[in-house]
């Protein structure tokens, strides 16, 4: 592609930092390729004029990123680091026609960059702005041939969008994969079983329940009463704002498995509003043990356990 | 295949092996309700460890000895219910009504070693 470079310096004018460059832009590639050029060759001949404006373009991406007003979360050096390796990699992309490298890269990316909480919209929108950085600095290169521009267009435009697309869907990929990590995390975080007592476990509920964590409440509590030999078990739910019928009879159905397997169930701090709840709906909850607060519920426990709290005397301690 | 009944002091176990047949079952309800008169036995254990299944009929079964076994002056404990039965048996609304548990055989036969030993002295046993 280099046969066709001419002296001339292309007109580009886009922004103040491409007007400082401008003067060392001395070896532009010229337009002139055969009509006959497939987009291969006409692709090869766009990559080897971006290349040639690397810094230049760079910059300008770098400066329209910050106008947008986007990666507020980033440093400007960071943002700038990161501008060129992107920079790079887009033109590697497009020159290969490869997505591979493109993905691994975006998916390094949102790594570093979705615990930084930066946003969809923001990762959609510098990668168009690049999209359109590019576009206008081909569009000003090759303005003088309308024809040739339309080609370079037609080629350029689908390998820009492709790798539009592909840094945009690594990146929702990406925070879907740290999202459903958390999830899960938050999930074994908020059912802790813990023995306070020999024999006696206490199963504090956080947060609303549904059909699945309910469900997972109940095994795991079935197997801390086996590992524990516990025989008292307090449930409390002062954590939990709402609950339904279902989760209000699944509550019962732990009750009862908890029995079967020889541990009785204490069931503290029910609010106001759940005890509204549960009476409205009409669930039975006769069977079920149910003390004020967590400190009568393990007040309970214990003279359930035949535990017998005294204070030492003064003198004692 | 039927059930082997030991006798343990004042109590009955009878240690379920394998799943059980209907007719299985029924031939154990009628052995322990026989022996628990035969050896004047205060208590009935019977463990399930070994069973990762339970329907509606077992569960029938052992409630009606638990209330046969009372009517003959012996508690009833089932021990050894795994949780991934205890769960299924309430999802199918099979919780064992009026039959105690436990969690296995040596809890199983403290709780009756407690009961008993009251009601032999003529005491109210302890509320548990």
């Amino acid at each position: 592609m280099r046969a066709y470079r001419s002296p001339t310096p292309a007109p580009t004018g886009r922004s103040r930092l491409a007007r400082a460059r401008t003067g060392r832009r001395s070896a532009e590639p010229q337009a002139a390729p055969p009509a006959r050029a497939s987009e291969a060759v006409l692709l090869a001949e766009i990559v080897a004029h971006l290349r040639q404006g690397r810094t230049q373009l760079r910059d300008e991406w770098v400066w329209r990123i910050g106008e947008a007003g986007l990666l507020r979360a980033m440093s400007q050096e960071e943002i700038f680091a990161e501008a060129t390796s992107v920079y790079d990699n887009y033109l590697d992309a497009l020159e290969t026609g490869t997505l591979e490298a493109v993905q691994a890269y975006a998916g390094q990316l949102s790594e570093r960059i979705v615990p930084r909480g930066v946003e969809t919209r923001e990762v959609v929108g510098i990668v168009l702005l690049l999209r359109d950085v590019l576009a206008r600095s081909l569009f000003a290169k090759y303005r003088a041939d309308f024809q040739l521009l339309n080609r370079i267009l037609d080629a350029y435009e689908p390998a820009a969008n492709r790798i539009a697309t592909t840094v945009a869907v690594g990146f929702v990929q990406e925070r879907e994969r740290v999202i459903r990590e958390q999830q899960e995390a938050i999930r074994e975080l908020s059912t802790p079983v813990l023995p306070v007592r020999e024999r006696l476990l206490i199963l504090p509920i956080i947060g609303l329940i549904d059909a699945q964590r309910a469900r997972q409440l109940t095994e795991q509590l079935l197997r801390a009463i086996r590992a524990n030999r516990a025989k008292v078990v307090v449930i409390d739910i002062t954590g939990v704002p709402a609950m339904d019928a279902d989760v209000a009879n699944h509550l019962v159905r732990t009750v009862d498995a908890s029995r079967l397997q020889g541990a009785k169930v204490i069931v503290t701090g029910l609010s106001p509003e759940i005890a509204q709840t549960l009476v409205t709906i009409g669930v039975d909850l006769g069977k079920m043990n149910t003390v004020g607060d967590l400190q009568g519920g393990i007040e309970e426990a214990e003279r359930l356990l035949g535990y017998q709290v005294v204070p030492v005397p003064e003198a004692k301690r | 295949m039927g059930v082997p009944i030991l006798r343990q002091g004042h109590c009955l176990i009878a240690t379920i092996q394998a799943a059980l047949t209907d007719t299985d079952l029924q031939g154990l309800r009628d052995d322990l309700v026989a022996q628990v008169g035969r050896y004047r036995a205060r208590g009935v254990i019977i463990d399930v460890t070994a069973l990762d299944v339970m329907d509606s009929f077992a569960v029938r079964t052992l409630r009606d000895i638990a209330q046969m076994a009372r009517l003959r002056g012996a508690e009833t404990v089932i021990v050894g219910v795994q949780p991934e039965v205890a769960l299924s048996m309430v999802e199918l609304g099979l919780t064992l009504e009026g039959v105690n548990a436990a969690l296995d055989l040596e809890e199983g036969l403290a709780f009756l070693d407690e009961r008993t030993k009251g009601a032999s002295r003529g005491e109210v046993p302890r509320a548990r």
